[in-house]
């Protein structure tokens, strides 16, 4: 996940508009009569896998104002359109709209103060962070239980009202903001902590709590959160695994479906899901928290997770290095994570790679272009290092239990890569204030890119060898157009490739894309790795998944929102 | 001419103080020890000093235990050329701080002597002007900023007072305490924490400088401040005013 600075309230929580959807069996058919069009890849045609499970369809003007411009009721209109080139969706015309006895019934359940239709709290609701995407929800509902979750799911899907759960709303892909007038269901008011065992490190907590939150009530109780992100003072736990969120602490403690013990969740029709286990071992069946991890809101809504925290350790040794090229990075980090490597006799330096291996708890790197942004852009930050021309610049974090000797480790295996030139500079942090300034150049990137004014964000997982040469044909081709700014998480082999210019443009656009997914492709990587599709990739799934796995994801779609879950979970069928 | 720069081990500026259960003092097992930002400070002034041509040597002292000496690394990797280690295990209150150090000023003979203008931990802000008091040189506390002319012999010192800035001008040799605005210390980087290894640090002991530690002051007991209570929301203003009337007893 990209790191934001604290300071701003960010978002992110689940997302789907696209689709999780409420009434089953009409939409399945339109899915159904979709279904080759919406997974034709490059297909450009503007009706999208999203589209096709289901959406609001129907003009801009759902409540009323109706934007009378194209033939009958499907008018496709390009969404906040800056994001990606194939957003244009339609709201599925099967979906009623709000009334006020549907107002009344919400107010009965949630009461008065849960219910809010208040302009100025709605337009937050409806704005993604980067203001990129919004929609026009006429309705925000703050449950407090899984009942109450329930209950709106239940309703909702008996008046075929289309829902958006919403987290943070810290989502970098439009997921977490309506589409068109999606009832807004979010999570905030569901922030208690339900349980914690000292010894095993397991964290049961409602879907709201704020990532922060939970990690300083960990830290009180000595233990970390297995992720962490920028976004942490706003996001929400919910959201984080209903997106699956990576962050900079992935390539030491993995990915959420490593962490997460057990969920509960509400489906679309207001079944409860309990899944809520503290076990570490349960072979009995699917494991379906699995799906819910990651699929963006539209299996159901994440209510409850029980989680698999690692236990704080006291020694943090943090440095920001620079290299001259992209192959010493890549270089560093081979001779990082070799536990044995090759022709070095000394015993120190073998010894301090096997350790630091161990104890490696973040590995990111940032080109020349990006750290230029920063210090351009981001007040009271100041490159560590003295002014030289560096290319490249890695962070390399160490966690572990020995302060002397995981320092002196890090500095005899950082003085070794000196040595044969893999670094060309570099400081280590010296102090916890000096270690938030380095991370600061990191993790302030999203905010100084959107300061710099627009920028098309991509997030993809590549290998590592590869990674860099998206950057550099991404350069030759939009050449004095915009900027081309790289960053990311070279531990996990996750890319952030932003292109940052003045302005919102189509010839920028039709630059990058699909050049960016096509590329991404023919090298076997991932055009999501840690953001999710949301709305602006929905279209996409394509270039990283075959045409039958993104079939089944369907089908699988079609039977969690059918009703027809408990069928296919049963453990003596195959689907 | 020497520059002496006095540097303190403490808790980390960053980590959150917790009391120990027994109240006599703050816990500091298995806590992030880090440079005084104070010292930070002093040292950074004490480098562009020597960087801009005005001295020929910066040594930094530090005093207490012997992880002390981690202290000094950093010292030396920010760019002191060499450092001092006063090994003393028992606690340390400023006179006797300013007591070594004047006996340290005895044997290296600096031309100014740089300290932070207190100590995160224990907030004393005394050592400085008790130094200065013990050696009977002129001070310049709480400097924003130092102007040193190596013709004249003096030092310029802008204080940051109540109402502004207060100029001295000082003869040297002489005492400066730095305030947070003075400067913005470096980073120590790999180059130079390689160099730093092959740097000296010399040990000595209070009673090697003749320095009898024996307090006269007791510490009763540490605790923390009281908790804050939570606020609350109040639904009206008249409920407002009922609150600030009968439970604040402010209006």
């Amino acid at each position: 996940m990209e790191k934001w600075r604290a300071g701003h309230r960010f978002l992110r929580y689940s997302s789907t508009k696209s689709f999780f959807d409420l009434r089953s069996k009409p939409i399945s058919e339109k899915a159904t009569s979709n279904h080759t069009l919406g997974f034709e890849r490059n297909g450009r045609r503007k009706r999208s896998f999203r589209d096709s499970l289901s959406f609001l369809g129907e003009n801009k003007g759902l409540l009323g104002v109706s934007v009378g411009r194209g033939i009958g009721n499907g008018v496709g209109f390009q969404v906040r359109c800056f994001g990606s080139a194939t957003t244009l969706v339609q709201r599925n015309p099967s979906f009623s709209t709000l009334n006020s006895d549907d107002m009344n019934y919400f107010k009965g359940i949630l009461g008065e103060k849960n219910v809010i239709q208040d302009e100025d709290r709605l337009s937050i609701a409806n704005t993604d962070w980067m203001h990129k995407y919004r929609g026009s929800s006429k309705l925000l509902l703050q449950p407090r239980t899984t009942e109450e979750v329930s209950q709106i799911l239940k309703y909702c899907n008996s008046r075929f009202l289309a829902v958006v759960p919403q987290g943070g709303n810290t989502g970098l892909v439009g997921g977490s903001v309506p589409v068109f007038d999606e009832v807004i269901i979010n999570l905030g008011l569901m922030n208690n902590i339900i349980a914690f065992d000292k010894v095993s490190g397991i964290l049961v907590c409602e879907a709201g709590c704020i990532l922060e939150n939970l990690i300083s009530f960990l830290d009180t109780q000595g233990f970390i959160m297995p992720l962490d992100l920028g976004a942490k003072g706003s996001c929400q736990i919910g959201g984080n695994v209903s997106t699956n969120a990576g962050g900079l602490r992935l390539v030491r403690y993995g990915s959420l479906h490593g962490t997460v013990l057990g969920l509960e969740a509400v489906l679309a029709n207001g079944d409860v899901l309990d899944m809520l286990g503290t076990l570490r071992k349960d072979n009995t069946g699917y494991d379906l928290k699995h799906l819910f991890i990651g699929s963006e809101g539209s299996l159901g809504i994440v209510t409850k997770v029980s989680i698999l925290t690692p236990p704080k350790l006291s020694s943090v040794n943090l440095a920001f290095l620079a290299c001259n090229d992209y192959f010493s990075c890549q270089k560093l980090q081979m001779l990082l994570l070799t536990r044995l490597a090759g022709n070095v006799n000394q015993k120190l330096l073998v010894e301090a790679k096997r350790k630091l291996g161990e104890i490696l708890s973040a590995f990111e790197f940032l080109d020349n272009v990006a750290m230029d942004l920063v210090l351009d852009h981001l007040d009271g930050v100041r490159n560590p290092l003295p002014p030289s021309l560096h290319n490249f610049y890695v962070l390399i974090e160490t966690t572990g239990s020995h302060e002397s000797y995981d320092r002196e480790k890090l500095e005899a295996f950082l003085l070794h890569a000196m040595e044969v030139g893999l670094v060309s500079d570099g400081a280590l942090a010296q102090d916890i204030n000096q270690a938030s300034s380095f991370w600061h150049i990191r993790e302030g990137l999203p905010e100084a890119l959107m300061k710099a004014g627009a920028v098309y964000k991509y997030d993809l997982s590549l290998p590592i060898e590869k990674m860099y040469g998206l950057v550099e044909e991404m350069r030759t081709r939009l050449g004095a157009l915009a900027k081309v700014v790289a960053y990311g998480h070279l531990g996990d082999g996750n890319l952030h490739l932003n292109i940052s210019s003045p302005q919102y443009d189509e010839k920028i656009l039709a630059q990058i894309e699909p050049f960016v997914y096509e590329w991404t492709s023919k090298h076997h990587g991932s055009i999501s790795a840690e953001h999710g599709l949301g709305l602006m990739k929905a279209n996409e799934i394509f270039y990283s998944k075959s045409t039958n796995t993104a079939s089944t994801h369907r089908s699988v779609w079609t039977g969690a929102t059918n009703g027809m879950y408990k069928e296919i979970a049963g453990p003596q069928k195959n689907t | 001419m020497k520059i002496m720069v006095a540097i303190k081990r403490v808790v980390d500026y960053a980590v959150k103080i917790r009391v120990k259960p027994d109240k006599t003092g703050v816990e500091t097992q298995n806590v992030k020890m880090s440079m005084n930002p104070f010292c930070e400070i002093a040292l950074e002034e004490a480098l562009r000093i020597r960087e801009s041509g005005l001295a020929s040597e910066v040594v930094a002292v530090s005093m207490g235990p012997s992880q002390c000496v981690d202290t000094l690394r950093t010292g030396l990797a920010m760019g002191a050329d060499r450092g001092i280690h006063v090994e003393s295990n028992g606690a340390l209150y400023p006179v006797f701080v300013a007591k070594l150090l004047r006996a340290l000023v005895e044997v290296e003979k600096p031309g100014l002597l740089i300290l932070g203008k207190q100590a995160i931990d224990d907030d004393c802000n005394q050592t400085g002007q008790m130094v200065a008091g013990l050696l009977n040189w002129p001070q310049g506390t709480f400097a924003s900023k130092v102007v040193l002319d190596k013709e004249k012999q003096v030092v310029t010192v802008d204080r940051e007072v109540d109402g502004g800035l207060e100029t001295l001008c000082l003869d040297l040799p002489a005492v400066i305490t730095t305030d947070l605005r003075l400067n913005l210390p470096r980073y120590a980087t790999l180059p130079n924490i390689m160099k730093a290894k092959s740097k000296v640090i010399k040990k000595y002991s209070p009673q090697d400088l003749d320095v009898e530690i024996k307090s006269d002051l007791e510490v009763v007991q540490v605790i923390e401040p009281p908790k804050r209570k939570a606020g609350v929301i109040v639904s009206s203003v008249d409920e407002l005013i009922d609150k600030l009337k009968n439970e604040a007893h402010v209006i």
